[in-house]
This record gives C-alpha cells, structure tokens and sequence, in this order.
C-alpha cells in the first residue's frame, strides 16, 4: 500500500499538472465556447447559436483564404515530404552530421529570422514575385527538416542487416527501396508529411513576411480580422482551426507514435 | 574444381587486417566451417562472399570466375544473419517468397516452392503469421527457409544459433545437418562454440587473428591438432614442454618437462632436438592404482589433487612426482560410482605410445 507522504506528494503532483494543462486549454476551451455564442460581444454567454458559423460561410475573403491555405498546405507538404524522405534516409545512410545540422535548422531558427531571410532571398536574389508560390517555398523550407527528423529515427530504429538481407535475396538497390525500405518507413512519412501539413496550415509569421500583397492566408486572414474587432466569427474560424490541427496530429501520432513521444 | 575458392584474401581496416591471406577451397555439397575466437575475422569472410564486403587483395572465385564485380543480389549465395534479418512487415509465406519474386518465379511454381520450403522446414503451419508472433526456434528456421527456397549454391551461417538457448541449439543442430543433407546446397557456417563445430561440420577451418590455423575433417582436428592454438582451442587438452631425444625402436623418444621420458608415434620431418609441446587429451590418459596401467608404455606415479564431477563424467586432476598435472577423464558407466578416487589417493596415470601429439614449434 502507498505511503502517506507517498500520497501526498502524488497529490501535489497531480494539482500542478492539472494547473498547467488548465492554462494550456482553458483560454482554448474559451474561444470554442464564445463561437458559438448568440452575441457580438466575447463578454457574456448569451445563448447558444450556428450563426457565426454561418457566417465564416458567406464570408468571400475567408472562404478564399482557406482555400489558399489549404492549396499551399497540400502543395508545400506533399513536396516537403518527397525531400525531406530523401534527407532523413540521406542522412542516416551516410551518418554526416552537418546534414542533420542543416536540415534541422530551420526548425530550430527563429520563425522571424527564417521569414526576414527568405523574403530578402526571394526579392533580391531571385526576384520572385511574391505570392502562392514564394509562399509555398517558405513552407516547404521549414517543414522538410521535421519529415527528415522522423524518417531518420524511423530508420534508425530499424535492424541494418534487414536491408543488407533484402539484397542478398536477389533485390536490387531499387527493388530494395520499393519492398523493404519505404514500407517500414512509410509511418514516418507519413506522420512526417501530416506534420508539415499541420505547420503550414498554422503558419503566420514566415507566411506573413512571403505574401506580399494580394494573397492572404487563413492565418493572415484572421489577423487582419481581429486588428478591427474580434469578432465570433473569428472564435469560428479558429475553432475550426483547431480541430484540423488536432486531427492531423491524432494522424500523425497514429502513424508513427514515437512522434509524440519526443523520441524524434 | 572447387565449388568456392578463397585465393590469398585480405581485408584491411585503416591499418588493422581482419583478414590475413587466407586460402580456402570449398566443395560443392559440403558442410564446411569456420571457427575461431570472437574477432578473428569470420564474419568479414562470408560478408565478402556474399558481396557486402569486397576483398582489398586476393580472390573470390564461384565455380572458377570471379566474384569481385558481381554485387550481391546476382551472386547465387544466400545469408542467414545471426539476427535473423526477416522482414517485419511481411508473413513467413511472404518473407519466404521474396527471393522467388525478386528471381520473378512465375506463380504457380514459385507457390510450389514455397509450399515445399515451408513443409522442409516444419512451418506449414505458421504461413501467415508475422516474424513477431513467431518463437527463437521458429524465427530461425525461417531464415533458413527464405535462404534455401531457390536452391542457392552456397549458404552462408553467420552463428545462427547463437540467440538460441542449449536445449534448442542442440536440436537445431540436427535439424541443420538433416536439412544440409536434403537440400545437398553447400554450407559455410560461422561458428565460436567448437562443440558446434565438431559435431555439423564435413570440414572445419580453424581461425586466428584473420589467420587460417588449420583446415581438417572434426576428428582430424580433434585427433592430430597441428599447433598448439588448435590443441588448445578444440576441446581440453593436456600441454606440457618437450623436446626431441632420440628415436629408439622405430618411437620417438621425448623429454618431457615435469614428467620425465615418453614414447610417442614416429614424427616425421622433426629433427633431435627440436623443442616444442606435447599435448594428449584427458580421455586419452588412464588412471588406476594398480597393475593394469603399468602395462602402458608411458605410466607415472602421482596424487589426486583435484575432482570435478561432471555428471557423464569425471575429471581428475593428478599432480606427478615430477611436478607435472596431469587431467584425466573417466567416464561414470557403472551405475552409482562416481567417484572412484578421492583427493590424495595415490594414483597411476598412463597413456599408449601412439596417443597424444607432439607439436613442433
Ligand atoms: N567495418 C569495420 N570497420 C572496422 N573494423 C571492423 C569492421 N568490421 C570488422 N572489423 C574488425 O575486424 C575484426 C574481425 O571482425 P569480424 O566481425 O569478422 O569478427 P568475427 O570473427 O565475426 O567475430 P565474432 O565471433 O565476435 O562475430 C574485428 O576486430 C572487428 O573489430
Ligand atoms: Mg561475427
């Protein structure tokens, strides 16, 4: 039986987690609430109603930025799951450590940094114009060194001899991909191109620097909502937000769920 | 022709050989073994007879042509891997035919020689379950299968027993010999546990520090060890320091340190003088107190100072009065004696002319 001050000390335990998950999700819960409220005002429950939702459907600009954003998510993550595959095989393959480093950079670097650069890239060095696919770009930057990571620990995980074994049964380096390789890895690619879909779906920063003007982004979109009111239709649009981001990461943790175990 | 021909291979890492010029000719059918310590360089052996390793002088030779450039998928060898190496997304059936599929064996032949694979190897039964969901044993005769199913020439065993505990290893012993017979494909088969070695092999190589020591039939080996690494690596052995005296009666006549004079089997090509070992096996000495012993040509007085009680057998250990220890063997036949002699009882020990070895350094 447990220990009374074993007890205790679970009991505090337990507080404190409840304490910071409240704070994680209550101003969350907040907004979910509030969008379905019968008011103009995010102040006081009214009463319950579909009406902002109604609205976020009859709102022209907001319907053609979620369809930018869902064409940038899915262009950017399908491209950034091809390379960044190739990147996290590249780099468990040949164990070289600066391609690691260079492909999690950009995770790791400041959004603000990664924004600044690619605009200044993309007008100076390249002269882009900028817009869908200067975005798309942006996003495909960012997100490739997360698939990498992923296929990498997936491969990692993975006896060496099975592939060694492959061809000594009669595969040839291709037919070993196609066979063994990529269906032991495709949980990775997966989870890893459900990643990069979710980060580009949610991005502001780096979008917001690569849009120039006259393409906006579901993000972009309800920042330049809320500079004038914030509006239930904005609690809508975000709710709905929320719940995509949260099914693509229930996915991805399907798929391969060593990704949120932190053990990428 | 020799099926597998190793001509004078050599592989270096940076400034280490793991293997050293080694020469060896495997024949077609035969169940051939190379065995040696942890790190002597069997493994990089069948690696580069399978192609994941290339040679860095010297030849690989199948059926008289070289190997070097064929890359491993086209060389007609297969490995089994000490881990098994089965895929984990595939069912047995499924990690059986990939050979089949990659040679693209049409249907309804390649199902016939997956049916008989799978009858061979005892694992009808287990057809669609997953590597996962199968035992050590299972796992392995899997392996096995999948290696054999299109009738390779040569089939490389890097330890495959090892993950296997006694009582399974032993039987898979004769499983691996029954099926070697079977098939009629060639074995080369890595071993650390000589025991193993012994009791599967037509021929056994015998290795040192990437050195071939030795190459001969178990009980070749066993019997007429020729250096002393081999004598001392196969089985037990008694070593003791000697030197050429004369031969006498068409015997040789040897000075043996801590025992005094003994007669041996003729050597030839050793000239008086030549130092270097004697060495006999324990089942090979005799032990007694009376008469019976003294008949041999080689007898000495000594005590029991030691007995280990092995069950099948005893093993007594019997200082001389010249100093030397000697080991000795009696096998426990008689029911309920076990332990006919006691630590301090004086002893004879002795052994015929013609048995043990002298080991010309
Ligand atoms: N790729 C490699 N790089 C560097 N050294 C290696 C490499 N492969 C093997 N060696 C070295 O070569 C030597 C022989 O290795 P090998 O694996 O052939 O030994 P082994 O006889 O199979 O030993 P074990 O019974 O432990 O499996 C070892 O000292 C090992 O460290
Ligand atoms: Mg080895």
């Amino acid at each position: 039986m447990t220990v009374s001050g074993a007890g205790h000390r679970g009991f505090w335990l337990w507080a404190t987690s409840l304490g910071v998950y409240a704070f994680l999700y209550v101003p969350l819960l907040i907004v979910v609430v509030y969008s379905f409220n019968d008011s103009r005002l995010n102040a006081e429950w009214v009463g319950f109603t579909w009406h902002w939702y109604d609205v976020l459907l009859h709102d022209e600009d907001m319907l053609a930025a979620v369809g930018n954003s869902l064409f940038i998510a899915t262009v950017s993550s399908l491209i950034a799951t091809v390379l960044g595959t190739m990147a996290g095989i590249a780099m468990h393959r040949y164990g070289v450590k600066a391609l690691t480093f260079m492909a999690l950079t950009p995770v790791a670097m400041p959004e603000i940094l990664l924004g600044v650069s690619l605009l200044l890239f993309f007008i100076q060095v390249i002269n882009l114009t900028l817009g869908l696919v200067s975005i798309i770009i942006a996003h495909i930057t960012f997100s490739i060194g997360f698939v990498a990571v992923i296929v990498r620990a997936r491969l990692a995980g993975i006896d060496e001899s099975i592939f060694e074994a492959a061809r000594d049964l009669g595969a040839s380096p291709w037919e070993t991909f196609r066979h063994v390789t990529f269906p032991l890895i495709l949980p990775g690619v997966v989870a890893g191109g459900l990643m990069a879909f979710t980060l580009s779906i949610d991005d502001f920063v780096i979008t917001f620097f690569t849009a120039g003007v006259g393409v906006s982004t579901l993000p972009l979109r309800v920042y330049s909502m809320i500079k004038i009111a914030v509006t239930p239709e904005v609690n809508a649009v975000s709710t709905l937000l929320m719940l995509l981001t949260l099914t693509m990461i229930v996915l991805a943790s399907k798929f391969s769920p060593d990704v949120l175990r932190g053990k990428t | 022709m020799s099926l597998l021909e190793l001509k004078n291979v050599t592989r270096r890492f940076g400034d280490f050989t793991a293997v050293d010029n080694v020469s060896l000719n495997i024949e077609a059918g035969e169940f051939f073994t190379l065995l040696g310590p942890s790190g002597c360089g069997k493994t990089t052996i069948l690696r580069m007879i399978a192609g994941f390793d290339l040679p860095d002088a010297g030849q690989i030779l199948l059926d008289g042509k070289d190997l070097a450039d064929t890359p491993p998928e086209q060389r007609p060898v297969r490995t089994v891997f000490q881990s098994y190496a089965l895929f984990p997304h595939m069912t047995v059936a499924q990690n059986i035919s990939f050979p089949l599929k990659m040679a693209r064996i049409p249907g309804k032949e390649a199902a016939k020689m997956l049916h008989e694979t799978l009858e061979l190897v005892h694992l009808a039964d287990k057809a669609d379950a997953y590597p996962h969901e199968l035992s050590g044993g299972q796992k392995q005769r899997v392996a096995l299968a999948r290696g054999l199913v299109n009738r390779p020439r040569v089939l490389l065993l890097d330890e495959p027993l090892g993950a296997l505990d006694a009582k399974l290893r032993e039987e898979m012993q004769v499983d691996l010999i029954n099926l070697q017979k079977e098939v009629g494909v060639t074995f080369v088969f890595v071993t650390h546990a000589q025991v193993e070695a012994l009791a599967l092999s037509h021929r056994i190589a015998v290795m040192r520090d990437g050195r071939v020591e030795q190459v001969d039939e178990p009980s070749r080996l066993y019997g007429s060890p020729q250096t002393r690494f081999v004598a001392d690596f196969i089985g037990h052995i008694n070593m003791l320091e000697a030197q050429v005296l004369e031969p006498a009666h068409g015997q040789f006549r040897l000075g043996v340190s801590g025992l005094g004079e003994i007669m041996t089997q003729p050597l030839h090509g050793v000239a008086v003088g030549s130092k270097g070992t004697f060495a006999i096996r324990p089942e090979q000495v005799r032990i007694g107190v009376h008469g019976e012993i003294q008949e041999l040509k080689n007898h000495f007085p000594g005590t029991v100072r030691h007995f280990l009680y092995r069950g099948d057998v005893t093993v007594y250990k019997v200082s001389l009065a010249n100093g030397a220890v000697i080991e000795a063997l009696l096998p426990n036949s008689a029911p309920g004696r076990a332990e006919l002699f006691r630590v301090g009882d004086a002893v004879n020990v002795g052994w015929r002319h013609d048995a043990g070895v002298f080991l010309h350094e």
